[in-house]
């Protein structure tokens, strides 16, 4: 045997002996697992992509309540529901938020959640609160509506349209872009929107006409609204955002701006709700802290907090709005409705006949 | 006697080499697959199969024909177009070479929505292609559009995996003997013949490399496919995650990513029964032989046109968002022509500021310092395995037992690579979010996925270099009275140092650049830089826009940068030979 093979040998130690410390540092480099009921130092939040919320406010909370919180993202609402899914009985965190009302019903027959009967939800008004049993419990609420250039229809001269009806008019030829409902959220928002005006029998014979009236359809919102809207660099001046996207584009302006360069239509129910969810889940260990959390959520602080951390609106009439909300959004007098379990049933059966329908 | 010994003891030591891989490979792939399959099967005898059922079989081959038929497309043309690319920087040297080449592997790391918004500041409605046209070449109309359309959907593969071609088949053409093709040439054979009847064949083991990788990457594409390409195109991993994301339904998205693997496994196979026949030892050439500096009028001219190409290609798209990320159109203040931008500063100014206070927003320069942090990690973990699995993987073992996990372990490394990453980032969930190996929060979760990706171009990097060592050299050095620690520093390491950076090179910008399974399991509150670009695309405001490009481009410069210096070891001990 010659050096060689010592050589072979040593490294091949060294190796096993690698692998070895690899997942020993793997096992344990965890913090602290399964912290006692007792004095549980950290709670966590499931949730999705888009949820922010600023530092101090969740500071506050973690001071009162003498307790870490620890936030556990999955990508979008689909992906981070599929997480708590998978998870079922032996949850990942405490709290789940970000469930919205095309995903309720199926979050609720999947059974995640346990009921929490927050005192603070005699605050909130009864519209909002989709579950009877109090197990998916209401934090805020976005619209789904067209938003449009207002440069581009002042400069022609041409009235913006008010309604769903006035799209399939000549004269917004081209002018449409709206996203795949099959892939992005706001796309589904919107299809929801012409099956609550038009009913499921109208629907497609309606989407028809926009095809004639030539829509352009992409598969993502930052598509839709970043390459295609001709705020920001495309041709199509009406496009499918939120009620919210307009006080954003003046808080995010590279310059300073008085007024928002887009208008919202927010007339004939051609707006969607989206309300967005929080619930315990079920079999957490820190029930008493998850509930402190969701109350939290639907207190004034975190209220208040919500418009300018995730541009949508909270819940809580006691909240007030920051000035920006004030002053550049419209709320829609009525919104195109469709209940949670419609959408649960039929979602795929829609999706598919609109695919037939547009795309092909 | 001492070549018998040498002999054995590579033998021992092959032996003693796979133990890594598959380790790594059933902790990290099949036991998190297995764990997302074992779900979806409880899930389906729960339900009695209902949500199979379901599934519109006619549809699903259509899926599966186009997901098939455009990554053979975007294959062949990425090789063809990589192939005069990879020529040039194997046998020329030239001024700015280092430069071009990584600017052109930078592609390769970015996040699907950033090369979109880089196609968009060149080709888009206003980009600076059409702004041009219409400015200066007095078009009416915007004459470039680059969206929903098959071409888009090629240009982007092309434009991502090119430098898969040009790096892999170009280190092994440098190693090539230029001698082999000038007797050829003195034979009476035409240019042509002799590439044709020498060269190819030679180059055959690294073309298929390449060209596989290259296929795997198109037939598993989802962020092309969906921005690019538009709603009319699906593949197999756009249908996976709208069954998965979409609809919730796991068995169907599990059942369809199963379908994706087995053609990845099929195709690898194939691969590997091809690859045996036609790979050999090679005769080596030292650099200074191979490379010459551009001399003749065509060679010239040749440099011209690669280089003229990988600009227009390649270059531009980049420099396009730099300058998208630099200047300011008056948008919002409702400037709507084609009017030319001015420059502005503005979305630079945040790179040390979390102006919302947000929790999730960090300052700019604390996500560079995060995704360095995680490539470097990746770079270290998948040289560590994939350096053994390469070693284990590049003879035919001794023993029978041996041999035939060999010929398993080849097809298997490449899994990870074709392996839905919605799926498998669901595994991970499932799997290391209860002992016995609780991960839920650890840092170490994102580079070890990284690891799963970078790993596979690792020994597919090595791979080639490694089988063309020819047994004779350790024979004549050991002959000669070499040590065997001599011998791995005198031959191994300068034949296989060269495919090492390659290696490294793509493993760094794997980690730096990639963002499924990252979004999946990263912890909100240290975002890599891809991650903290999307959480920008996806609010609304000019801002919002100018600070995600902004921070493409930190991510463009960082990879480069990280890239250049790799490289910068070519002129060390290791680079030659």
């Amino acid at each position: 045997m010659g050096k060689f093979s010592q050589l072979v040998r040593d490294m091949a130690k060294r190796i096993v002996l690698l692998v070895a410390v690899m997942l020993l540092v793997v096992a344990c480099a965890q913090p602290a697992p399964s912290p006692t009921p007792a004095q549980p130092s950290t709670l966590t939040v499931m949730t999705h992509d888009s949820f922010a919320a600023s530092e101090g406010v969740i500071a506050a909370f973690e001071s009162q309540y003498g307790v870490k919180v620890q936030f556990l993202k999955a990508g979008d609402v689909g992906s981070a529901l599929n997480k708590a899914i998978l998870a079922k009985g032996n949850p990942l965190g405490d709290v789940f938020y970000g469930v919205d009302n095309t995903f309720l019903s199926r979050a609720l027959r999947e059974e995640i959640f346990e009921p929490y009967d927050s005192l603070l939800l005699k605050e909130i008004p009864a519209d909002f609160l989709l579950d009877p049993q109090k197990r998916a419990l209401p934090v805020d609420y976005g619209d789904v509506c067209l938003n449009y250039d207002r440069a581009y229809f002042a400069e022609r001269g041409l009235q913006p349209p008010r309604n769903l009806d006035d799209l399939v008019a000549p004269e917004y030829k081209g002018l449409l872009v709206v996203q795949n409902p099959a892939l992005s959220s706001p796309g589904l928002a919107f299809l929801l929107t012409t099956i609550g005006v038009y009913g499921e029998d109208g629907y497609l014979d309606y989407w028809k006409k926009l095809v004639e009236n030539d829509v352009k359809v992409v598969n993502d919102w930052e598509t839709a609204y970043y390459t295609e809207f001709s705020v920001h660099g495309g041709t199509r001046p009406i496009v499918v955002s939120y009620s919210s996207s307009p006080p954003a584009e003046v808080i995010f302006a590279e310059t300073p701006v008085d007024e928002p360069p887009t208008g919202v239509i927010t007339e004939g129910r051609s707006c969607f709700r989206q309300i967005e969810f929080v619930g315990v889940l079920k079999g957490t260990k820190n029930r008493n802290l998850a509930e402190k959390w969701i109350d939290f959520m639907l207190d004034r602080t975190f209220q208040e907090d919500i418009p300018l951390q995730m541009f949508v609106f909270p819940v809580n009439p006691m909240a007030k709005l920051p000035e920006e909300f004030v002053r550049f959004v419209v709320m829609p007098t009525e919104t195109a409705q469709v209940s949670p379990e419609a959408i649960d049933q039929n979602r795929e059966a829609w999706i598919q006949a609109w695919t037939e329908t547009v795309l092909r | 006697m001492r070549t018998a010994s040498l002999a054995s003891s590579w033998k021992k030591g092959s032996a003693l080499a796979w133990v890594l891989p598959v380790l790594f490979l059933a902790l990290f792939y099949f036991y998190p697959l297995g764990s997302i399959l074992f779900f979806a099967f409880e899930r389906l005898v729960e339900e009695g199969g209902e949500s199979l059922r379901a599934l519109n079989l006619a549809y699903l081959w259509r899926v599966l024909r186009f997901t098939v038929y455009q990554a053979f497309l975007s294959t062949l043309l990425t090789v063809l177009l990589g192939m005069p690319a990879a020529y040039l920087f194997a046998r020329y040297e030239f001024r700015g070479k280092t430069l071009l080449r990584a600017l052109s592997t930078i592609p390769f790391v970015l996040p699907t929505l950033v090369v979109a918004a880089a196609f968009n500041a060149l080709y888009g409605p206003r980009g600076w292609a059409n702004l041009v046209a219409v400015n200066l070449l007095g078009f009416e109309e915007p004459p470039f559009t680059l969206t929903n359309s098959l071409i888009a959907i090629l240009v982007a593969h092309v434009f991502y995996n090119l430098t898969i071609v040009i790096r892999l088949v170009g280190d092994y053409w440098s190693r090539l003997d230029p001698r082999l093709s000038q007797a050829g040439r003195s034979l009476g054979a035409t240019p042509w013949q002799a590439f044709w009847k020498i060269t190819f064949p030679l180059l055959l083991p690294a073309i298929l490399s390449a060209s596989l990788l290259v296929f795997i990457f198109d037939f598993t594409s989802f962020g092309v496919i969906l921005i690019l390409g538009g709603p009319r195109y699906a593949t197999l991993e756009v249908e996976i995650y709208y069954q998965m994301s979409g609809l919730l339904n796991i068995p169907v998205a599990v059942t369809l990513s199963l379908l994706q693997l087995g053609c990845t496994w099929v195709l690898t196979i194939a691969y590997n029964r091809l690859s045996e026949k036609v790979t050999r030892p090679l005769p080596l050439a030292a650099q200074r032989r191979v490379v010459s500096r551009l001399l003749k009028p065509h060679q010239k001219v040749f440099a011209f046109l690669v280089v003229a190409f990988l600009v227009v290609f390649q270059v531009m798209p980049l420099v396009a968002l730099v300058g998208r990320s630099l200047t300011y159109a008056g948008w919002e203040r409702g400037e709507r022509g084609f009017g030319v931008p001015t420059l502005s500063l503005a979305a630079y100014q945040e790179i040390f500021i979390n102006r919302r206070a947000s929790l999730f927003y960090i300052p700019p320069i604390q996500a560079i310092a995060i995704s360095l942090g995680y490539a470097l990690a990746t770079l270290l973990f998948s040289l560590l395995i994939g350096f053994p699995t390469a070693w284990f993987l590049a003879r035919q073992q001794g023993s029978g037992k041996l041999e035939r996990l060999r010929r398993w372990l080849e097809p298997t490394v490449l899994l990870p690579l074709g392996t839905s990453s919605v799926t498998l980032g669901l595994g991970f969930i499932l799997a290391f979010s209860q002992p016995p190996f609780d991960l839920r929060a650890s840092p170490l979760l994102i580079p070890i996925a990284h690891t799963l990706v970078a790993f596979p171009f690792v020994v597919r990097s090595l791979l080639p270099a490694l089988r063309s060592i020819r047994p004779r050299y350790h024979q004549a050095a050991a002959v000669l009275g070499a040590s065997p620690s001599q011998i791995v520093r005198r031959i191994d390491l300068p034949i296989v140092g060269r495919a090492a950076l390659v290696a490294g090179v793509f493993a760094f910008g794997i980690s730096m650049g990639e963002f499924g399974a990252t979004a999946l399991l990263t912890r909100p509150e240290f975002p890599t830089l891809p991650v903290a670009i999307y959480r920008f695309l996806g609010q609304p405001g000019e801002m919002n826009y100018g600070q995600a490009m902004a921070l493409s481009v930190f991510l463009m410069a960082t990879t480069g940068l990280g890239m250049i210096l790799i490289e910068r070891f070519r002129s060390g001990e290791v680079g030659e030979f």
